[in-house]
């Protein structure tokens, strides 16, 4: 996020593109609502009539995967009613003139066509949204996950700095982040590219830093692959190995039945986990782990602060912290790693880190610390671009509409998108296990239209048969107009219901983002 | 902006005009008791328990509710004060069970603070009891209507924190009661079980139906740390007893302050599961058997560094976790690059 | 020494001949509640709260005074044994007064953690109730019969100093109490007020009259002190509150450890009321003075300064 999560209740406009934020992020639901009583706008753009779609003022039940049209078009209306911030435009940012040609053809009569919202309706909005001192935008995997993912930010942030909403409080581009410590696993260098604080490890001078600090020699500068480059690797046999740390693909990656294949070809799989997960199940060797009640640590959030987890139980059994897991890993293979604690280890992070320069335990005593906090005097960046962009000037990047890989056809007539559900988490792994969140909520449907459901003569609560062009599941199905005609949903956290075995594998081009939001489905009565 | 100062207890403190007496009693670290205030509701008045004596006041007032205006005299425990509240406190006992012996917020509860202080021994009035039904038909929320005393709060956080106005006040005089729509049970309205109804509850109505269950509020001890669920990141304390988390309460946290949803609060049962992995596992012939950690250790390091040297160190790939600390990721990717030698690591952050 | 393997609730457990089934569980990690019982005062059997079910005994019997035998098959918490325990706590709770809420052992007592434990959550039985006045006739030990429970540790421990056994069981039946002979206040008995008594007591029948009123138990802090007034070197907790010691309770009392008034008012002179500065009365009223003033010293103080500056 650019802006903290209180922003949110003080901004005028809310724009939520693709976000189930009452259901998946529910404290930052919160801020929304509270900014509705405010007397705030609200909309909301989301195929499903959620929570939060029935609280906004307008909702745009776009059709699936039609983002980049209806952002693009509401560019083309502020350009063309001469609504947007042409001193930020100046002064901020380059390439505007790119942007205004590529947006032109998005006028809202074409965009009703690809997104089926109204023009009227899609004129308001983008006036209401250019209008207002400070406008922020929301958004989830409805935006990301999609081939055209990325440009589906691209597009998300030229519409903010075309309004110059962005680089000041209440405003701003603000993904909110599905995990716990996603954002810290992504500053931490958990990816194939970049070390910590996104420094590339094509660059010789990083290397060399890190190199020196980790008394080595020399460190490889050819970027790793990706999650999915991985499975494609293991099922070719160019990846024997693996190492998995508290993840389960098996449930949370595209086309499941292939990934189980492709992990089923390693010579060697060792998963460290607190359960033996659907992914745990296939691996050779399996070390169990503490649980974050088990261990000090840090998280970072979702508006980048950097929080303490605390030690409050013994681990069960034998089990033990990553950390040291990790490190007598590393002592094993000839290479020794001795920290005392985390609190050690954040030195070490510290002090190759400039986002992270200024944070350590003691300061987190605190309170948490948004980065970049470079010093230990640096109170901290709760907004970002503020007078000026990481990059210096605002590129306006011009992206074009695609459809989805995958569009519903004779064969596979509905579309299926996924997502979370209030109750549950993710693959299950934890929620499932309560005593308490099951117990409520224990089984999952599908969402279908009365319409549809019309059509195949199927009543609530009857099972019925998804099947894609990579697999099916069985499920009960829910008739309910939070679906519009043609969409039906569920979600990905019910281990019986392991949806992921029809999704489209087919990712976006830059971050290998899976699109999860749209593939083709048919659906049967069973019983 | 415009101060105002006035006196309570013979001393003087100057506070911003529109400050309440409360608020200014609070500045000087002075005590007044509190049922139906909350600093982050909006302002009932409805339990008089903060009433105070205000030099030229008819009546007393309630300090909640008064501005405190320049040259105003307040006293905080007169006579007259103590009097007042304690007929208040004991207007509430008899209507409300004495099952301190069992209840779950004995020792956390404003009801049993303020008797304590006040000497107020039980009900002083004979009459009619409530005779509710105790609600627990789903499995995070305890609610007893008996020992409701009709504050409000959670009618004001549903509202004002939450947002959903699941519940409110129902029916009238002696009958009135909080309920969802309809007078049905929470599972039966929209309540989504965020707690923090039950997180402002002065007194026993509302309690976490399993942590209420295994331990005493003297008994527990609690931990500050960070929710492992979204990317929100609130902060909670987790509540431990006997070296086993029985339950989550909410502190204030930098993000959330109080509020959290229903994971946050009642998602920790995973913790001491029983199918929590306890011993390193070594697969043989298909079938998983315990293994001491020196041997999973060795065989991990043997079989990785193997197919380093033979095959090269791009033939393996790590995935780190979203779920793991920033320290866990941090040593990961220090592994994977450093001992290893690929830049073949990755994470869900697209899932 | 001999020893003898029985098995308690499916596990083995070996201890030396002569150990109590009580023991044995409790060594094991077991759970039992116990009233009458402390480790210092044993043998007594009389509130049958830890009532186990042996394989082959015809009733439950009280594992406090039962010996572990070889091959003793042992259930602490079966239905029967659980069903057993919420009855004594359903009859002791029905001549018990419900006031947690201000009673001061609230949050420090065993009547109302088996209650909880075992969930009971009132008096089973309706009938006649005690209504003593409560004794308050010395300034230290505050008694209140109607909570007592009979379980006769104070007795015990009193008598477990020579010519003291101030108190013991008097009247019959539903009348049963502990007092002072012939029935009179503590304050006109020969209690010294050593506090043994109010230390074993397992509720809230005996409490000290320094406390009362001055917070709840979770509220206090405690910690361990050695008093150094005789060569007994008895033990008693500072309690504090908020950081501040607010009075000082005996700790367990075991034999030859007296406890006496002395020591625990001892204490509290040195621990309690601290006062930053000396004081003296100027104009009637006290007020903050410097040592050397307090003393009478400061011409002393005076002629070594002035013997320095010489020098």
């Amino acid at each position: 996020m650019t802006n903290p999560i209180q922003d949110v209740a003080g901004a005028d406009f809310i724009f939520a593109i693709g976000t189930n934020t009452t259901e998946s992020h529910p404290i930052i639901g919160l801020q929304v609502k509270k900014a509705v009583r405010g007397g705030s706008t609200l909309v909301v753009a989301d195929p499903r009539k959620t929570e939060v779609a029935e609280l906004a003022k307008v909702h745009l039940q776009i059709k699936s995967g039609s983002d980049i049209a209806l952002l693009n078009g509401m560019a083309n209306v502020i350009i063309a009613e001469d609504l947007y911030n042409k001193e930020f435009v100046a002064e901020r940012t380059e390439d505007f003139e790119a942007f205004k040609a590529a947006v032109e053809k998005y006028t809202p009569e074409y965009v009703e066509g690809i997104t089926g919202i109204a023009a009227a309706s899609l004129r308001e909005v983008a006036r209401g949204y250019a209008r207002v001192k400070n406008a922020t935008i929301l958004y989830t995997m409805g935006i990301t996950q999609h081939i055209c993912g990325t440009h589906n930010v691209f597009a998300v942030a030229n519409l903010s700095m075309l309004c110059g909403h962005i680089g000041k409080p209440n405003s701003g581009v603000n993904p909110l982040r599905g995990q716990n410590n996603v954002q810290g696993a992504c500053d931490m260098g958990a990816l194939p590219a970049v070390l910590t604080g996104y420094q590339g490890v094509g660059l010789d001078d990083v290397r060399a830093r890190f190199a020196s600090a980790w008394g080595l020699e020399s460190l490889p500068a050819k970027p790793g692959i990706t999650v999915g480059e991985m499975l494609e690797g293991a099922s070719h046999g160019t990846i024997k190995g693996m190492y998995i740390m508290g993840e389960n693909p098996v449930l949370s990656d595209p086309d499941a039945n292939h990934v189980v294949h492709a992990l089923d070809k390693l010579d060697f799989l060792v998963v460290q986990d607190i359960f033996l997960t659907e992914t745990a199940q296939l691996a050779d060797v399996v070390l169990p782990a503490a649980s974050f009640a088990e261990k000090d640590g840090t998280f970072s959030n979702t508006e980048r602060r950097v929080q303490r987890v605390r030690k409050a139980v013994e681990p069960v059994g034998e089990a033990r912290p990553d950390w040291q897991i990790l490190c007598q890993v590393a002592t094993a293979m000839g290479y020794p790693m001795n920290y005392a604690s985390p609190a050690d280890i954040m030195k070490e992070i510290a002090s190759l880190t400039p986002s992270y320069g200024g944070i350590s335990y003691e300061r987190l005593e605190q309170g948490g610390i948004q980065w970049p906090c470079p010093n230990p005097e640096h109170p901290g960046t709760p907004v970002l671009h503020v007078g000026k962009f990481s990059r210096g000037m605002g590129k306006f990047n011009p992206v074009e509409y695609v459809a989805p890989a995958e569009m519903p056809d004779e064969q596979y007539p509905l579309v299926l998108s996924t997502g979370r559900r209030h109750f549950h988490y993710h693959t299950g792994t934890m929620t499932m296990r309560t005593g308490a969140l099951e117990v409520y909520y224990g089984t999952e449907y599908l969402e279908i239209n009365s319409a549809d459901a019309a059509k195949l003569v199927i009543c609530d609560g009857d099972k019925v048969k998804v099947s894609s062009r990579r697999g099916s599941v069985e499920l009960s199905a829910r008739i309910t107009d939070v679906v519009p005609e043609g969409l039906v949903f569920t979600s990905f956290h019910f281990p019986e219901v392991a949806i992921n075995r029809l999704t489209n594998p087919a990712r976006d081009s830059i971050a290998k983002i899976p699109e999860f939001k749209v593939c083709a489905v048919k659906v049967e009565k069973t019983a | 902006m415009a101060e105002v100062t006035l006196t309570i207890n013979g001393g003087q403190i100057t506070v911003p005009q529109g400050s309440t007496i409360l608020n200014a009693a609070q500045k000087m670290g002075v005590f007044i008791p509190t049922l139906c205030y909350d600093p982050e509701l909006t302002i009932d008045g409805s339990c008089r328990m903060c009433v105070v004596e205000v030099k030229g006041a008819r009546t007393l007032m309630i300090s909640c509710a008064t501005a405190a205006t320049e040259g105003m005299v307040v006293e905080t425990e007169s006579p007259a004060v103590i009097e007042a509240r304690k007929t208040i406190l004991e207007l509430l006992l008899a209507n409300h069970p004495l099952d301190c012996l069992t209840c779950g917020r004995n020792g956390d509860c404003r009801l049993q603070d303020y008797a304590y202080r006040y000497g107020v021994k039980e009900g002083g009035f004979a009459g009619a009891m409530h005779q509710y039904p105790i609600e627990d038909d789903n499995p995070f929320i305890v609610r007893d209507m008996n020992k409701c005393i009709l504050c409000g709060k959670c009618v004001r956080a549903c509202a004002q924190i939450q947002g959903k106005n699941v519940v409110d006040y129902t029916y009238r005089g002696f009958d009135t009661k909080i309920a969802p729509a309809m007078d049905t049970t929470l599972a039966g309205s929209d309540c989504v079980f965020c707690g923090n109804c039950v997180a402002v509850c002065p007194v026993g109505a509302l309690q976490e139906k399993v942590l209420r269950s295994k331990a005493r509020t003297w008994e527990i001890n609690k931990v500050r740390t960070t929710c492992p669920y979204c990317g929100t990141g609130c902060n909670f304390d987790l509540n431990v007893k006997d070296g086993k988390v029985v339950g989550v309460t909410s502190c204030d946290g930098d993000v959330n302050g109080r509020a959290l949803c229903v994971k946050g609060r009642f998602g920790y049962g995973f913790i001491h599961h029983p199918d929590r992995l306890s011993k390193p596992l070594i697969k043989k012939d298909g079938q998983f058997v315990e293994a001491s950690w020196e041997e999973a250790l060795a065989l991990v390091a043997e079989k990785l560094g193997g197919i380093r040297d033979n095959n090269g160190p791009d033939a393996l790939a790590v995935l780190s976790s979203a779920r793991c600390t920033n320290e866990e990721n941090y040593l990961l990717s220090k592994l994977t690059r450093a001992v290893f030698g690929t830049n073949n690591i990755d994470h869900c952050a697209r899932l | 020494m001999a020893n003898v393997t029985l098995t308690i609730n499916g596990v083995k457990v070996t201890v030396p001949k002569g150990t109590t089934v009580l023991e044995a569980a409790t060594g094991a990690g077991f759970f039992i509640p116990i009233f009458c019982h402390t480790p210092e005062l044993t043998g007594f059997g009389a509130c049958r709260i830890c009532v186990v079910e042996i394989q082959g005994m015809r009733n439950l019997p009280a594992s406090c005074v039962t010996e572990a035998t070889e091959g003793m098959v042992v259930q602490t918490e079966s239905p029967a044994v659980v069903e057993a325990r919420k009855t004594i706590l359903e009859l002791i709770l029905a001549n018990h007064p419900q006031d947690c809420l201000t009673c001061e052992k609230n949050g420090n007592c065993l009547l109302q953690d088996y209650a909880f434990r075992y969930g009971v959550k009132g008096p089973g039985f309706e009938g006649q109730r005690h209504s003593f006045s409560i004794d308050d006739s010395n300034p230290y030990i505050i008694r209140d019969l109607n909570k007592c429970i009979l379980c006769g540790r104070c007795v015990r421990t009193c008598a477990q100093v020579k010519d003291r056994a101030v108190i013991d069981y008097a009247f019959r039946g539903f009348d049963t109490k502990i007092a002072a002979p012939m029935d009179t206040p503590l304050g006109e008995s020969d209690c010294v007020y050593c506090g043994r008594c109010v230390a074993v007591c397992p509720v809230g029948a005996l409490s000290y009259k320094r406390l009362s009123g001055q917070g709840r138990v979770w509220e206090m802090e405690k910690k361990p002190v050695t008093c150094t007034f005789c060569d007994s070197g008895c033990e008693f907790d500072l309690v504090s509150k908020n950081g501040k010691v607010i009075g000082v309770a005996a700790k367990a009392p075991g034999p030859g450890r007296p406890l006496c008034l002395k020591g625990r008012l001892g204490l509290e002179l040195l621990y309690c009321d601290q006062p930053q500065a000396p004081q003296l009365k100027k104009d009637g009223e006290f007020t903050e003075v410097p040592w050397a003033e307090a003393l009478g010293l400061e011409g002393v103080l005076d002629k070594i300064k002035k013997m320095e500056n010489k020098q």
